[in-house]
């Protein structure tokens, strides 16, 4: 009889926890069915659980309703750019931070949790007012030098050099190398897997930013992915739903096979956060 | 090295001596003290420029009656903006809409975290799994998970309302109607964030330590009291930080607003960012805007100070 209650409440639990795993994964399930169907199924109701005729035609539609492949390479030239900036400057200034005593070093390191805190939502307006003065609105510079430094990368980066034993660098130090090349040759390399859990976050959160690139271009030419995705949703004529989701899939994929690839890491990566 | 081989190089005076071991310690140690700034400077500059520029200059426009179509025609008129802000019957709504979304969303993320932290807490690879999938919207683009849920909440053909229909239940308005579009978003909001912060909770879990746990058992202390005398203060630390980050994240909500409402209908889920942006960029009304930021600025820099000072009190700087 106990034994009876104890499988019972574990079937229980079982289906609960397909209820909430069907809660976070059903709304993309749903995503990529609709992609597949031609518009009368998707306006079907009772709605079709899987599409009867399978319409590639959506993907070609949703590519071919704007200058597609130019958004792609803008999103990744933006991407892999901030993301080459922000580890030439996080790399000297978490070295810095983590190896050096000097006057002033817990008021900058302050400055910097500042700036890890406060997002560019709030201050894009003066950022926008410089940009223009300099004539880069509207051009991929404006999208990549404000996220030049990262405060997350120099926090992060800060954290693994300060793990590197001093012994380490007392040996290279009494090789004769210099102090640039101690940062660059041992600790860089020391630090890999922190610099892939930040590669990830900052690659992920600006190949999916959409405010940034809304503010700052108004021209096809310099926008990103998650722009021209957006602008699916304002078709002539009603709603094309399978478009829009064909869409979709296209900006979601690469992140859903990273995620698949590099799950472990892209956790770290942005549970690190919190410590 | 360099210290050493000009010492030796020097001839053997006194004088050319005593310069000599003050020189090359001299030398080396300007460049030592230096070599700190050297390295921040790069990263020093950016946020100079594209922050705490910024935030000067926000609150400097804040002042002036202005546009972005024409900069050169700026005004100073002091606290005119705030005031006719403050007196704006849209604004006090925008600013309403986003307390009511940041308490709302924050509150029941955390409450729903809190329970499935303490559920999926386990080691069997199965909870691993649940626990990616509940993540898995933190990840994903707020322009791809906006476009789904305007489609799953579309009142004539989404599958929300046919699944209410095939329960018996009449069809719900979501988006469409200003009695629901807020609580859309803050649906919308919760369902996106709720695994990060579940995520977040399990790692603190993790942290408590596992022989507190083991005397309570041996106390035969009940569940509720383990929760609530054991888990839930271990566990204050986390909560705390992630109310913190959940407000100012939620305070300035934009994607979700600018892709499924545009702030309507008739305003009812218009929130600050949004507004911000539409008096800079669209009504070119860059006074309100930047007032608007200022106050945003306020809200996010007490809840920075309050987290700033709180890890302070707890956390020891190596």
């Amino acid at each position: 009889m106990k034994r009876v209650g104890a499988i019972s409440l574990k079937t229980v639990e079982w289906a609960g926890l397909l209820v909430v795993a069907l809660l976070f994964v059903f709304p993309f399930l749903w995503m990529a069915s609709t992609a597949f169907k031609d518009m009368s199924e998707v306006r079907q109701f009772p709605p079709t659980l899987l599409p009867e005729t399978w319409e590639w035609g959506n993907f070609v539609q949703a590519w071919e309703s704007g200058p597609f492949l130019m958004f792609t390479v803008n999103s990744i030239v933006v991407a892999v750019a901030i993301l080459i900036l922000q580890f030439l400057t996080a790399v000297p200034a978490a070295y810095a931070f983590a190896r050096y005593q000097f006057p002033g070093r817990n008021l900058l390191f302050g400055l910097v949790l500042v700036a890890l805190m406060i997002p560019g939502y709030i201050i894009f307006l003066p950022i926008y007012v410089q940009l223009s003065g300099w004539g880069l609105v509207n051009t991929l510079w404006s999208l990549i030098l404000p996220y030049a430094a990262s405060a997350f990368g120099i926090f992060l980066l800060r954290q693994a050099f300060m793990q590197v034993p001093d012994e380490v660098i007392e040996a290279a130090r009494l090789d004769n190398a210099s102090e640039w090349k101690i940062m660059w040759t041992i600790m860089v390399p020391m630090a890999k897997p922190v610099l892939v859990t930040f590669g990830l976050f900052s690659f992920i959160y600006h190949w999916n930013d959409y405010f940034w690139p809304l503010i700052m271009t108004n021209s096809d030419e310099v926008r990103t992915l998650p722009v021209g995705i957006s602008s699916l949703r304002m078709s002539d004529g009603g709603t094309l739903w399978n478009v829009m989701m064909a869409g979709n899939m296209i900006l979601i994929l690469p992140i859903l096979v990273i995620f698949f690839v590099a799950q472990r890491h892209i956790i770290k990566a942005f549970v690190y956060q919190s410590k | 090295m360099r210290k050493a081989a000009t010492a030796h190089e020097l001839p053997d005076t006194g004088q050319v001596r005593a310069q000599a071991a003050s020189r090359p310690t001299s030398r080396p140690d300007m460049m030592t003290r230096l070599r700190p700034y050297l390295y921040l400077t790069p990263a020093m500059i950016c946020f100079i420029l594209f922050f705490f520029y910024p935030i000067g200059s926000i609150i400097y426009l804040s002042f002036q009656d202005w546009s972005l179509i024409n900069l050169e025609a700026m005004e100073w008129v002091g606290l005119q903006n705030y005031t006719e802000l403050v007196a704006d019957q849209e604004f006090q709504q925008v600013l309403t809409n986003t307390l009511v979304f940041t308490f709302a969303t924050v509150g029941i993320s955390l409450a729903i975290s809190f329970l499935l932290a303490l559920w999926l807490n386990k080691k069997a690879k199965m909870y691993g799994i649940i626990q990616a999938t509940v993540f898995s919207p933190h990840i994903i683009s707020f322009v791809s998970v906006s476009m789904l849920w305007m489609w799953l909440m579309d009142p004539q053909f989404g599958l929300l309302n046919a699944v209410l229909e095939a329960v018996g239940l009449p069809g719900y308005t979501w988006l469409t109607d200003p009695s629901s579009a807020l609580l859309s978003l803050i649906l919308v909001n919760v369902w996106k964030g709720v695994g990060y912060n579940t995520l977040i909770f399990i790692a603190g879990l993790q942290s408590i330590p596992g022989d507190i746990y083991e005397a309570a058992a041996l106390d035969r202390s009940p569940w509720w009291r383990t929760l609530t005398r054991i888990t839930i203060p271990m566990l204050s630390p986390t909560m705390f930080f992630l109310f913190i980050i959940n407000m100012i994240s939620s305070s300035h909500a934009f994607d979700t607003i600018a892709i499924m409402t545009q702030g309507g209908p008739i305003n009812s889920s218009n929130m600050l960012v949004y507004y911000i942006y539409e008096q800079g960029m669209d009504y070119y009304n860059g006074g309100f805007a930047a007032a608007a930021s200022v106050i945003l600025l306020l809200i996010v820099g007490v809840l920075t100070a309050l987290y700033f000072l709180f890890m302070s009190k707890r956390v020891h700087y190596r």
